[in-house]
């Protein structure tokens, strides 16, 4: 990787890093159970879930697979798969 | 770039899988909006949000050392005040519980008794975990770090958890206020309240570490919801100097089932018998921060 000179960079260009390479194991929506609650995304740590009108979607880019999205869900919706 | 959801902290931090820290600021962020200059102490948060050419925040963001981030936040006000702040730009600090019970301690208390017009957050991961665990101020009674370890002549850590939210109302700070990362909506509130108040502000958000407490990623939120209805962790606001919100709870959970799903504390459950007189003293604080602050809503 090649250094900016003095590390100048634009705002939230954390971006461009996927932390989607460490994740084990992916959530895994069934979008027919999700109620669109929102839950998982206002707790998703790496901000990786949308809830748009057809359900919820994950941005397997930056998910970490920590797994909280699929452990909050209150209709178990969400499991975690290799 | 890849396209991602409009936050004030982006994604691709290096915050551990299920880093309860990254959830809090975020909420944070949310409510300050981007009028807001932020300042971090060294920490978890600094150093996963800041790799070179890589930063998270999309809102103006400064870090010096360790023990300084009050005074920095002093120096960044001051100078928007110099030039007469025209769009009220507000100044938010947001640093660690070392940093804040500890090494930046004596520039906390000399922002806070001057009532600088600093909104001050601690979040509250309860020891030193940037550097690998270690007991800060904010370590709670019976907790094992790599400077309090459990063993056959220690219990982990003896002594009690510093109380910073009366050592700031001690220096007559008007908004002060706990929060946890199981209630962000509450969080959220409680920071824009914050910034409404002339002077400084207090805030200590609870943020559940699952490296260095020892418990799975996937139930940072759910732990952070166990230390509130266990009475561990009491959530209120004083106004002015007065009590004027508490998360009152319809029953208290007995501490244990805090501590038990806990590696920190598993020490304490190899041999109950033994560990009986700290496991009550823990009950203990617990039923007293139920007392003190009313949690029990009366049926
Ligand atoms: C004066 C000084 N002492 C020690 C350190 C090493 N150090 C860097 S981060 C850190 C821990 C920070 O703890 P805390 O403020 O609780 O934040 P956390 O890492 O837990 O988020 C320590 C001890 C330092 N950078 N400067
Ligand atoms: S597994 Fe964790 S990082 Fe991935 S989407 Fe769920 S909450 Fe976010
Ligand atoms: S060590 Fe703890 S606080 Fe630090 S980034 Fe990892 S989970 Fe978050
Ligand atoms: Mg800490």
């Amino acid at each position: 990787m090649k250094l900016s000179i003095g590390g100048v960079c634009k705002a939230g260009e954390s971006k461009n890093y996927h932390t989607g390479t460490w994740r084990t194991f992916k959530p895994v929506v069934d979008n027919d159970k999700c109620i669109k609650c929102g839950i998982c995304e206002r707790y998703c740590p790496d901000f990786c879930i949308d809830i748009k009108e057809d359900g919820c979607h994950v941005n397997l880019d930056y998910c970490k697979g920590c797994g909280i999205c699929a452990h909050e869900c209150p209709v178990k919706s969400i499991t975690m798969e290799v | 770039m890849t396209e991602t959801k409009k936050t004030l902290f982006a994604s691709g931090h290096r915050a551990c899988p299920g880093c309860g820290v990254p959830i809090a600021v975020r909420s944070i962020l949310n409510a300050t909006g981007s009028n807001v200059v932020v300042v971090s102490s060294t920490g978890c948060l600094e150093t996963f949000s800041s790799p070179i050419d890589l930063s998270s925040w999309e809102v103006p963001w400064i870090h010096s050392v360790f023990e300084n981030a009050p005074t920095v936040a002093t120096g960044v006000l001051e100078a928007l005040n110099s030039k007469g702040n025209p769009n009220n730009t507000k100044v938010v600090a947001i640093c660690g519980d070392g940093a804040t019970n500890d090494i930046g301690f004596g520039a906390l208390s000399g922002m806070l008794e001057r009532g600088d017009d600093v909104l001050y957050i601690c979040y509250d991961n309860e020891a030193y975990m940037n550097t690998g665990v270690q007991t800060s101020g904010a370590t709670p009674y019976g907790a094992t770090t790599t400077t309090s370890p459990s063993g056959e002549y220690s219990f982990g850590r003896d002594r009690t958890k510093k109380d910073l939210c009366r050592i700031a109302l001690e220096h007559g700070v008007k908004y002060v206020a706990t929060a946890s990362i199981s209630d962000l909506k509450d969080l959220e509130r409680k920071v824009k309240k914050g910034l409404e108040v002339e002077g400084s502000a207090y805030i200590q958000v609870l943020t559940t570490c699952n490296i260095g407490w020892g418990f799975d990623s996937s139930r940072a939120v759910e732990v952070a919801r166990l230390a509130v209805e266990t009475g561990v962790f009491p959530i209120y606001e004083y106004e002015n100097g007065e009590l004027t919100n508490v998360k009152k709870l319809k029953e208290k959970k007995a501490a244990k089932e805090y501590l038990s799903c806990q590696k920190r504390y598993k020490h304490l459950f190899a041999d109950e018998e033994k560990n009986k007189e700290h496991l009550d003293y823990i009950e203990q604080l617990t039923v007293q921060n139920v007392t003190k602050y009313g949690i029990l809503a009366s049926k």
